[in-house]
């Protein structure tokens, strides 16, 4: 077929694709990639391989006139440390919610964000908190315990004292 | 000429051209004359890089000021406003814990005019937000996301969430207490899905959430990291990126035949007045050797432009007024009411109540039922619904006119009555009589998550505007019904957050009731 033989085109027709814009598209393509893939190990940047946090772990001295059951928070920390006959344990203050530091109360928590309420053992008691308070290891004696914020112990799980 | 008759006359040409330097200078900045005939008018408006971003003629019906109450022009407006703003502040703020905290003490109490500038910036952000809202009802009421012009409502979201992105980084700078906490929360919510997948137990190997707060925060706690990064985001990135899409949004206002109005707005308009500056005293040349590569109607093709007047002066100087009235507000707020700051951020002791900034109490309400579904699941719901609008309504009845469309003015009383009625009903039940986990203490977290009064009172609204669908027998009249609800719930949360929580998020009727500690 010449040229002569096909229908006049108009400027709004589509061109036909020629030869010339398969390496176009090679090139269009091979950058659309490089993009991606730019960008994908670009994120991993912000992705901090190594995190900044403080120590999870800290010493602590009970006082020896600690009563069963009252709570015992360390300055600075956000954990309550008991004791109670069957030994030493340690109840996270951090609202399970969105992170509000819970206040200790007689009878249980309450957090000041959104109200949730936990009982002395962490379990919820109230309001949006969707897991209980989780409780951390203990380790040590004598009066001196090693709390470490970053494991965690089933609930009732008690350091014999 | 002899030798000293040439340098003579070369040294006059040479005085004569130092005299002349300033006008000429004047004249090749502003190359086409003054703006006093039409076609200096329009040269005025294409000649111009900024200003092109207009047409060099505006419809009469897109100057009209119930058209679009400016308000997407205040928002532009205090936008630019806090740009300015925000850079005179950079040059005293410290990123970096504790130093933050003591910086905006100095530029509250030590730094001439830091205090006014620091009010201005915050009282112009809480403007953009309120204004960025009002514009998008604005567009919405009069139906004018209709085509051309749907994705220019999708980059308006964009934009809404970018200014909101803006706000929300811009909080945490200060580094005080309302600060801390607003953030502590802020990236706790975004580590919500693992309510989600904490209750499939897939979190060990799926924990989406753990990776927005990890990538968020660039830590686990919210310190020096955090900070950075949100000082980052809130003076490069998102300026940029709400540079960015403003450019592409005004542009395609321009491009989309300037602003929605109805078909028949010409009558509806009558005769220009005498004192406009309407007439063509010159045929336009090119406009006609355009429409051959722009696709559908342009507005000079077939319309006419009988009912357009020149961009300069009249939509100039109406934006110039937008401007000003703006800055008038935002210095007068600025003069009444100092920016807060309380004690510098505590990680050990939270404030009580630790609200987040007032846009977000609305969420935060929702926030105080589930993380999850308040925090991210009905916002995504509601900014799906949003973007889906324009692609849904595909009706012709309405465009341009306020409530225009079945159902019409009545429709959106009845929905605002409805809309007030049920938030108030759903949260007055709530604050009452608890919810499901003070009833049923061991009921899965999962249930709670998907049944709560935020999700109840979403599918109330569902409901209600899918009944005005069958009724009407139209999706705008289910879209008005939609909108206003939703306006209307996000009123009342954001009222009772405000307003009516206390201490332990608890609620009471006035802040004079709250508990002393
Ligand atoms: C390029 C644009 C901007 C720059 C360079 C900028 C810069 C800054 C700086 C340095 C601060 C810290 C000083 C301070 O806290 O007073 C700040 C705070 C803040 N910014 Fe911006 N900002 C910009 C735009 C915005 C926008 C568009 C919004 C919101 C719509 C916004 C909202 C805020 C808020 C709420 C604060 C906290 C103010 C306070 O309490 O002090 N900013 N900004
Ligand atoms: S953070 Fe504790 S209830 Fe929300």
């Amino acid at each position: 077929m010449t040229a002569e033989a096909r229908a006049p085109r108009s400027r709004l027709d589509p061109e036909p694709v020629t030869r010339r814009d398969v390496l176009g598209l090679a090139a269009l393509w091979s950058a659309i990639t490089a993009l991606g893939f730019g960008l994908i190990g670009s994120l991993r940047l912000p992705r901090a391989a190594v995190l900044s946090s403080p120590s999870k772990k800290f010493r602590v001295t009970l006082p020896d006139s600690l009563p069963a059951g009252q709570a015992f928070v360390p300055p600075g920390r956000a954990v309550a440390l008991f004791r109670d006959a069957a030994g030493v344990y340690a109840v996270s203050l951090i609202c399970t919610h969105l992170g509000c530091v819970v206040k200790s109360t007689p009878t249980g928590f309450e957090c000041p964000c959104h109200g949730s309420r936990f009982t002395l053992d962490g379990t919820v008691a109230r309001g949006p908190a969707p897991q209980p308070l989780p409780w951390h290891k203990v380790t040590g004696g004598g009066g001196e315990y090693v709390v470490d914020e970053g494991a965690n112990v089933p609930q009732g799980t008690r350091l014999q004292a | 000429m002899s030798e000293q008759e040439r340098s003579s006359s070369a040294l006059r040409e040479f005085a004569r051209n130092l005299r002349q330097a300033p006008r000429r200078f004047l004249e090749t900045v502003f190359r086409h004359g003054p703006p006093r005939t039409d076609r200096t008018r329009s040269t005025f408006v294409f000649g111009n890089v900024f200003l092109h971003l207009h047409a060099a003629r505006t419809h009469r019906w897109s100057l009209r000021w119930t058209t679009t109450l400016g308000l997407g022009l205040v928002t532009a407006a205090a936008f630019v406003i806090t740009l300015v703003t925000g850079v005179l502040l950079m040059f005293y703020y410290k990123p970096y814990p504790d130093v933050a905290y003591q910086s905006i003490k100095d530029i509250h109490f030590v730094v001439p005019t830091g205090l006014f500038m620091r009010n201005v910036h915050r009282w112009a952000a809480n403007v953009m937000v309120v204004a960025v809202i009002l514009h998008m009802a604005r567009v919405f009421y009069t139906a004018a996301y209709r085509a051309p012009r749907e994705f220019n409502w999708v980059i308006g979201m964009g934009l809404l969430v970018t200014t909101l992105g803006l706000s929300f980084t811009g909080y945490l700078l200060p580094w005080d207490q309302l600060a801390y906490w607003a953030i502590t929360i802020g990236a706790n919510i975004a580590q919500s899905p693992r309510e989600i997948t904490d209750a499939l137990g897939i979190t060990d190997w799926a924990d989406i959430g753990g990776l927005q707060r990890q990538l968020l925060l660039g830590s686990d706690v919210v310190g020096e990291e955090a900070l950075i990064r949100f000082y980052l985001l809130h003076v490069m990135l998102l300026p940029l990126l709400l540079v960015a899409l403003l450019a592409v949004h005004f542009w395609r206002v321009r491009k989309d035949g300037g602003l929605a109005r109805p078909a028949d707005a010409d009558r509806r308009l009558g005769p220009p007045p005498a004192d406009a500056y309407p007439v063509f005293t010159e045929a336009p040349r090119k406009t006609y050797q355009l429409a051959a590569v722009v696709r559908g109607r342009t507005a000079a093709v077939g319309n006419g432009p009988e009912q357009t007047v020149p961009s300069m002066p009249h939509l100039f100087y109406a934006e110039l007024g937008v401007f000003m009235l703006t800055t008038l507000i935002c210095l007068a707020l600025s003069l009444w009411i100092d920016a807060p700051l309380k004690e510098l951020a505590n990680p050990n002791v939270p404030e009580n109540p630790a609200k987040a900034p007032w846009y977000f109490l609305g969420l935060q309400e929702c926030v105080s039922f589930s993380a999850f579904m308040g925090g991210v699941g009905i916002p995504l719901i509601v900014l799906a619904g949003l973007g889906l609008i324009p692609y849904l309504d595909r009706e012709e009845r309405g465009t341009g006119v306020w409530c225009g469309g079945p159902g019409g003015w009545p429709l959106v009383r009845w929905a605002t009555l409805f809309g007030l009625a049920a938030a108030i009903g759903v949260e007055a039940f709530a604050i009452r009589c608890g919810w499901l986990r003070e009833w049923f203490p061991d009921i899965p977290q999962l249930v709670i998550t998907f049944v709560n009064p935020g999700t109840l009172l979403a599918a109330l609204y569902a409901l209600f505007s899918l009944f005005v669908v069958r009724k009407q027998n139209s999706v705008r009249a289910g879209a008005l019904a939609l909108f206003t609800c939703f306006l209307c719930g996000f009123v009342v949360l954001t009222i009772i957050g405000t307003y009516f929580r206390g201490p332990n998020w608890e609620f009471f009727w006035s802040p004079a009731d709250w508990p002393k500690h």
